[in-house]
């Protein structure tokens, strides 16, 4: 009711609509437990092996199943004695690294893709987007474990695998969102004056779709690391001896038995972790969602 | 005759980070059967803000604050009061006793389901009926608004209609069950003005046969002179002034209402290369930080300051059934300053 | 002397095809724009009026070659630029500018007014550097009757009626010889709306702008217009100098449009011509003349050919056949009107 009488006594800088979103992000406590869950994380797997006695290679048969608590193994050994809570946070490195990277390289694939297609419609844009719809129809597990197969697993190549089969989601959520943005009269009026394509794209488009695109990527972090845990437990992904969450889980199933804290490390990491990056990305969702102001 | 609808004191504050902001204050009308009042403001007046107080449509109590009374005439005839009912009580009423319509027609219809069978359940909520009887009801009440075709019309859904027949939809369901006051906000303002000119009509033909009060509001002084037979004007969420449509269109007294009627582009200047049109200075004042005294006098032309910025002017009856809202009303006149 | 034209369209249509169920073709096209010729001469503000469905604001974006026509040619300064690609019309966009009828969804929310404002520049005025650009973007803001230390604020901190002159300034900033306004008052309220016809007025004195001036409001227009078009489903059906279509409306439609107007005077209701029925859909438009189905005087030759737009006295253009018509001009009704306070049925 007040849009017309804009009261010009409360005048807003950028700084001040940053901590309005910050403010609605705050205010979302599952998404601040995420944030911080996720900054110990990435502090424990940064500084963590260097605190701990133990190295994560180092095998020592004699210590093997040693129980989580008990001695200077935090969280116990492997069949090989190796420290598990080494292992878990050399191996939080890389999954963390490749859930980033492949949530970075589908984005940019996932964004650009998106807004081709919803700048230029037409059968551009249907061409595109029946891409994306044939990517999504097939099983993406089945997709990874495919090219897994055919490629030396390696962590790099992992995560391009990974990006290969996730940026299809934010290809559609950019894609409608352009769609809808192309509508409004700033981009006719950037016409007119006779901006080119590109400009109209990546200055006028893109910059307005910066939220959904931020909060798509948040979330393919989380199926990134999922996706990495799949492929790894089932053994076309990180090949040991390098560690990586999905394989602990993987040498950790025939000893459920006798030693079940070696899959319930790994997995309580993974669970973490995911739902960290989900609850992070809701957060966002709703914080950014605040345009009405900006209409 | 008694009113229809009697509002005393009524006023409406919207919680803010910084309290409660009063967004409308003190008003008081009332409207009597086969009357019409127009309700006039620019955006940011109050004046949608006042007739969902009304409805009691706004978000409940710790968001809004609505304090005074509306008292209408519930079905056994007693006079009850809007303000002080519940939730279950206000279903009572609402859409049975007192009705609304809105601008947007299209968004207050429910796409998925026809217009007959829409029609239908608004009966059928406040009155046991049979769904063939209530259907026949529906039918009737589409022929009573003028829509052609009216038993082809029943099956279809909202979005197969144009603009104007959506209104009448929404016009036959807030009749559905005779109310005693309609409450029309906008309803033309989307309208083009050939429809708009088929919808002014049925509303007065319809107010003729039922015989029920009208709360119109707009922002257009043009319908009201078409349809009103009183009119409030509305600035800063109090009523600034208040006459019979005679009074206040040909001799307007209160500064604001004579800036508004200024703006207006006439039809008989038409292509003249004419002087530029009359424009207040400024912008509507935040709620939350109103100027002192009267509302009005940071763009008022006969600000005087001492007198106007230091009491807020009370409404005053400058003749009969005439009433405005103005500390130097009576200067004014002497001045020449109104005609 | 007849005056140059500045633009010019003739045989103008625009058709969109509509697609019908899920795999179908186009089945069908809406003819929003269906053969219209219009000139606009130079610093002529001509106001283009219909109702929502008429074509109008197709017509203005079809001149400015942002939709390009279906059919028909647009000679702007002696140019034909209806052939021209996009790169070819650079140029021209340059001569043209338009104002947008909705202020909030015109501007950019994630740009600053400057950052707006210096837009056209940077592809036009290649010559000016960052303070150069700065200083006229100033300039134009302060045309408009806004500081110029609002350059550094974002389009969500103004209102509408603000946010409408920020629009106005875009356009003005290139200096361009011709704007096409597209509704550019109806989001607003009252008084500023007259703020901004008024501002209108003034920059088209000062810059000698030609205008095309597209609304629903004929009040609107009658006061800003120096000539004033008709427009029904998709085809123009009266054109006269603005005292002349008030006075002396030759076109049914004209006269039903005048008179559907409220005007707040003083309570006296006029005996008004209420039109029956919508706009029909312009994919199926009546046959012969389109306005015949609500026409009040619609005879029987109405319904076999299309009538043309002719001349029925200079300079005043109509697409009626009968010429026995005599019909109400809102100017008579003030004199005519009742004296007592009644309720016209």
């Amino acid at each position: 009711m007040t849009t017309a009488a804009a009261p010009l006594s409360v005048f807003a800088t950028p700084a001040w609509y940053q901590n309005r979103t910050l403010r609605r992000f705050m205010r979302h406590r599952l998404a601040v437990m995420g944030t911080v869950m996720i900054a110990l994380l990435i502090m424990a797997c940064v500084f963590g092996p260097y605190l701990l006695p133990y190295d994560d290679l180092k095998i020592d048969i004699r210590h093997r199943f040693a129980a989580p608590f008990t001695g200077d193994h935090y969280l116990g050994t492997d069949a090989l004695g190796r420290d598990t809570a080494a292992r878990l946070l050399n191996a939080g490195r890389i999954s963390l690294l490749v859930g980033f990277f492949a949530m970075v390289i589908s984005t940019v694939i996932g964004a650009s893709i998106g807004v081709i297609a919803g700048y230029y419609r037409g059968w551009l844009g249907a061409v595109l987007m029946r891409i994306v719809d044939a990517f999504l129809s097939f099983p993406s597990v089945f997709l990874v474990l495919v090219l897994a197969a055919f490629i030396k697993p390696n962590p790099i190549m992992i995560t391009v695998i990974i990006a290969a089969t996730s940026w299809m989601e934010i290809a559609r959520i950019v894609e409608t969102e352009i769609r809808s943005l192309r509508e409004r009269d700033f981009i006719l009026a950037a016409r007119m004056i006779g901006a080119s394509s590109r400009w109209i794209m990546f200055r006028e488009l893109v910059p307005n779709a910066i939220g959904p695109i931020i909060v798509a990527a948040t979330l393919t972090i989380a199926h990134a690391i999922l996706l990495e845990a799949y492929i790894s437990f089932l053994g076309y992904g990180i090949q040991p001896p390098l560690p990586s969450w999905g394989n602990m889980l993987n040498s950790a199933q025939q000893y459920l038995g006798k030693a079940p804290w070696l899959a319930i490390v790994p997995g309580l990491a993974i669970t973490l972790a995911v739902a960290s990056f989900n609850f992070i990305g809701d957060g966002l969702r709703d914080a950014l969602d605040g345009r009405s102001d900006l209409k | 005759m008694s009113a229809n609808i009697t509002v005393s004191d009524l006023s409406v504050s919207f919680r803010s980070a910084r309290g409660y902001v009063p967004v409308v204050h003190g008003i008081s009308f009332s409207i009597r059967p086969g009357e019409t009042l127009a309700l006039v403001g620019e955006s940011g007046s109050g004046k949608s803000v006042t007739s969902m107080a009304i409805m009691k449509l706004l978000a409940p109590a710790p968001m809004t604050r609505i304090e005074g009374r509306a008292v209408v005439t519930d079905n056994q005839g007693n006079p009850v009061d809007l303000v002080a009912l519940d939730e279950k009580q206000l279903r009572h009423i609402r859409g049975n006793r007192i009705a609304m319509i809105f601008q947007e027609p299209l968004t207050s219809l429910n796409p998925v389901h026809t217009v007959g069978d829409q029609i239908a359940e608004a009966i059928r909520f406040h009155e046991r009926l049979s769904k063939a009887e209530a259907r026949r009801r529906a039918l009737s009440l589409l022929e009573q608004v003028g829509i052609p075709e009216p038993a082809k019309r029943l099956d279809t859904y909202p979005h197969e209609l144009s603009g104007g027949m959506r209104q009448r939809v929404m016009i036959a369901i807030a009749l559905a069950m005779e109310p005693d006051i309609l409450i029309a906000d906008e309803p033309t303002t989307a309208l083009d003005v050939t429809v708009q000119a088929q919808i002014l009509g049925l509303l007065r033909d319809l107010q003729r046969k039922k015989g029920m009060a009208i709360l119109f509001i707009t922002h257009n002084f043009g319908v009201v002179a078409e349809i009103a037979d009183r009119v409030m004007v509305m600035y800063a969420g109090r009523i600034v002034e208040e006459g019979s449509v005679l009074h206040v269109l040909s001799s307007p007294r209160m500064p604001y209402t004579r800036g508004l009627l200024a703006s207006v582009p006439r039809l008989e200047h038409a292509g003249l290369g004419q002087a530029e049109l009359g424009t207040i200075p400024g912008y509507v004042p935040d709620p939350a930080a109103p100027p002192a005294g009267c509302a009005f006098h940071p763009r008022c032309a006969h600000n005087k300051p001492g007198i106007c910025d230091v009491e807020p002017p009370e409404l005053v009856e400058v003749r009969a059934g005439h009433q405005l809202r103005c500390s130097r009303w009576q200067e004014l006149c002497l001045e020449g300053g109104v005609r | 002397m007849k005056p140059r034209p500045l633009i010019e369209a003739v045989g103008l249509a625009k058709y969109f095809p509509v697609r019908q169920g899920l795999l179908a073709r186009n089945s069908a096209v809406v003819r929003a724009v269906d053969g219209v010729d219009l000139t606009i001469a130079r610093s002529e503000v001509l106001g283009l009026v219909g109702e929502s469905g008429s074509g109008k604001s197709t017509l203005g974006r079809s001149l400015m070659m942002l939709d390009p026509p279906t059919d028909g040619q647009i000679v702007f300064d002696d140019t034909e630029i209806t052939p021209f690609s996009d790169r070819l019309l650079q140029p021209y966009r340059k001569r043209m500018q338009m104002v947008f009828q909705d202020p909030f969804s015109s501007l950019n929310p994630r740009m600053t007014v400057g950052e707006i404002l210096e837009m056209p520049l940077r592809f036009h005025a290649a010559a000016l550097d960052k303070a150069g650009r700065r200083e006229k973007a100033e300039q134009a803001l302060e045309t408009v009757g806004l500081p110029g230390q609002y350059l550094t604020r974002y389009p969500h901190e103004f209102s509408g009626g603000q946010r409408q002159r920020i629009g106005i300034a875009r356009a003005l900033i290139l200096e361009p010889e011709f704007i096409m306004a597209d509704e550019p008052v109806s989001a607003l309220d009252v008084s500023v709306q007259a703020q901004v016809l008024n501002l209108f007025a003034r920059v088209r004195q000062n810059m000698n702008l030609t205008m095309l001036f597209v609304t629903h409001d004929l009040a609107v227009v009658g006061h800003i217009a120096d000539r004033v078009a008709v427009m029904y489903l998709g085809r123009i059906v009266e054109i006269a100098p603005t005292r002349t279509l008030f006075a002396q409306p030759r076109h049914p439609y004209t006269e039903a449009l005048m008179s559907a107007i409220p005007m707040p005077d003083s309570g006296n209701r006029r005996q008004r011509i209420v039109l029956k029925g919508d706009i029909p859909s312009p994919i199926s438009p009546p046959s012969g003349c389109a306005f015949r189905t609500r026409c009040p005087y619609a005879v029987l030759e109405c319904a076999q050919a299309r009538p043309p737009l002719r001349l029925v006295e200079p300079g005043h253009q109509s697409a009626c056949i009968r010429d026995d018509l005599t019909l109400v001009s809102p100017l008579d009704a003030v004199s005519e009107a009742s004296p007592t306070w009644a309720r016209a049925i």
